[in-house]
């Protein structure tokens, strides 16, 4: 081999440093450990870390001397997608495995592993954090390159946050169904877990900053400020829900530093705008980016979508105590975070009107694209959410709805709808982009995507809506002389067909992934599929 | 005074004055008429590319 002037950048160099002396350390407490499932995560962290130097000195050797990359960088986003179908499917069928355990508990097993207790915050994380996740950091990695016209920035980085953010999937994960746990709903996984996301994740925001930085539009399209906006948000929640201290650093436990209201407060402030920022603000940008894409129109108003971003970042942030009606908390902070969730009903129809009325001067392309008809149905859910959500952070409507499966409904109708919706979607779209290919591998087998889930969505609210009530009305019901008219598993008993229909519907749903699973791999692996419909001659979807 | 007073006086003052000043500017720079053009260019940009 010739010697050539080829040098490990500095970029390579701290990242496989970096990962070096995490394997070290990984080993270290992999030894030390106080616990098993310390011991199996660092040994986790140890196999990780070494697979990471290993791929950048790959890298590295294949590379020729003076690397300079072009185009766009779509690999990374490649991982991203593909890893948002395997976590949705994942994450769905866990689901709909624990709607089946709520109706017939025999199927807990009476395993630890498998009760409901581990597998629920497993459902949750995988849908919310690995599925949706997963489809943030792609699509952001897409929209951000798209309209600043530069390549991602950094090398190494890119990848470091996608397998890094993928590796943080896995360690929760597993934690969960070995019993690891902080006991913080939607933020479960224990100290080292939340370590690892901090770093991923602030190079998560080096890296979308860098390449906005290099941008050769004058203006930042709104959809990179609604990206913007989450990945800063959810950095400073994520810090903030999880100070802790932990016992050792070699075991899994540790100790919040914040307890009783103050430590509530602080977990729903973090909850909340989970779905505020995670939920919302980054699936907004979705809709702002692949909705004009597709129906191949502008945005109906872009001063309307300014408006919309200022509104609802400042108003969100204020929304979280309305999970805490009725309890400890003071009752001024009750109401105002119930004041500003009724307030957030206008930037969230702005939005909503907004994302739909893009569709003007196109609305004939809902009968032929399942893809853009999906979108719009997402934005119809996100505005029937967002109007759900204000009504029940009223006390009075509250007062009936909590901890009733109404709330149960109100968040699939956001999650299923509006989340789900909008990032099939976007999956639909970007498969066919990142792959050239002309389009999906079958447009028909979208149509049963989209029929199969709405109708299970259906299914999984309108139940829901019908239990919660009963359930809430149950609870409150008094006889004459005073004493509660019904014992608790009357209320469970009732609650049982409910519980039937909603599992039924969530099964849907997971088929529903199913078949786009299907459909992806088609695309990849053979393209489009020459569709013989006469009746229907113009399926090519707009690209 | 408690508080929850000190606390609500705060918020129904300086709070909802903080929000109105923000808010004003946010609509002065959406509506400031040498933006029009600017915005009406960026809401073509997901349409314009290569």
């Amino acid at each position: 081999m010739a010697h050539t002037a080829k040098r490990l950048s500095l970029e390579e160099g701290l990242f496989a440093g970096f990962l070096t002396a995490l394997a070290f350390a990984c080993l270290v407490i992999a030894g030390k450990a106080v616990d098993g499932v310390m011991a199996f995560h660092a040994g986790i962290g140890l196999l990780f870390s070494a697979i990471g130097v290993f791929l950048i000195f790959n890298s590295y050797f294949k590379r020729p001397a003076d690397a300079v990359e072009s185009g766009y960088n779509l690999g990374p986003i490649k991982f991203g997608a593909i890893a948002a179908v395997f976590w949705g499917i994942a994450g769905f069928l866990v689901g709909d495995i624990i709607a089946w355990q709520l109706t017939f508990p025999v199927l807990n097993f009476d395993l630890e592993w498998t009760s409901f207790g581990r597998l629920r915050p497993l459902h949750t994380s995988a849908v919310i954090f690995a599925f949706g996740g997963n489809v943030l950091l792609a699509t952001s990695f897409y929209v951000v390159q798209r309209t600043s016209h530069a390549r991602l920035a950094g090398r190494i980085a890119p990848w470091f946050v996608i397998l890094g953010y993928n590796a943080f999937i896995v360690i929760a994960g597993t934690g969960y169904l070995l019993g690891a746990t902080q006991s913080k709903e939607y933020a479960e996984p224990e100290w080292y877990a939340d370590l690892w996301l901090t770093i991923v994740w602030v190079a998560y925001l080096l890296v979308f900053l860098a390449t906005l930085w290099r941008r050769k539009e004058p203006h930042i399209y709104v959809a990179n400020w609604f990206y913007l906006a989450f990945i800063v948000t959810i950095a400073m929640l994520h810090i903030g829900n999880n100070l802790s201290i932990p016992v050792s650093i070699f075991g899994i436990k540790s100790y919040q530093v914040f307890s009783g209201v103050q430590d509530a407060m602080v977990q729903w402030w973090y909850g909340h705008n989970a779905v505020g920022f995670f939920l919302t603000a980054g699936f907004l940008a979705i809709m702002y980016y692949f909705i004009p894409k597709r129906a191949e129109r502008p945005v109906y108003s872009y001063r309307l979508s300014i408006v919309h971003f200022w509104a609802l970042i400042f108003i969100y942030i204020w929304a979280g105590p309305h999970h805490l009606h009725y309890t400890a908390l003071p009752d001024w902070a009750q109401t105002l975070g119930m004041t500003f969730s009724v307030i957030l009903w206008m930037p969230s129809w702005g939005g909503m009107i907004n994302g739909l009325m893009t569709l003007s001067g196109a609305w004939d392309k809902l009968r032929t694209d399942p893809v853009l008809r999906m979108m719009v149905v997402s934005v119809a859910f996100y505005g029937m959410s967002t109007f759900e959500g204000p009504l029940m952070s009223v006390k009075a409507v509250n007062s009936l709805s909590h901890y009733t499966d109404w709330t149960i409904g109100h968040v699939h109708s956001g999650a299923l709808g509006w989340v789900g919706y909008i990032s099939f979607g976007a999956i639909y779209c970007l498969i066919p982009w990142l792959w050239n290919r002309k389009s999906l591998y079958s447009t028909k087998l979208v149509e049963w995507h989209f029929w199969i889930s709405t109708l299970g969505i259906v299914l999984y609210i309108t139940s829901m809506w019908v239990s919660g009530i009963m359930q809430g009305l149950m609870w409150r019901a008094y006889d004459k002389l005073g004493f509660l008219e019904y014992s608790f598993i009357e209320t469970v008993e009732a609650m049982h067909p409910f519980y039937m229909i909603r599992a039924i519907g969530g099964l849907m749903f997971v088929t529903g992934a199913v078949i786009m699973a299907y459909n992806i791999w088609m695309t990849i692996r053979v393209g489009e599929k020459a569709e013989q419909d006469a009746a229907d001659p113009a399926l090519v979807p707009a690209e | 005074m408690s508080t929850y007073e000190t606390l609500a006086n705060f918020a129904q003052t300086w709070g909802l004055l903080y929000f109105v000043l923000i808010f004003a500017g946010v609509l002065a720079y959406t509506f400031w008429p040498t933006n029009k053009k600017r915005f009406d260019d960026a809401a073509q940009m997901p349409l314009r590319e290569d």
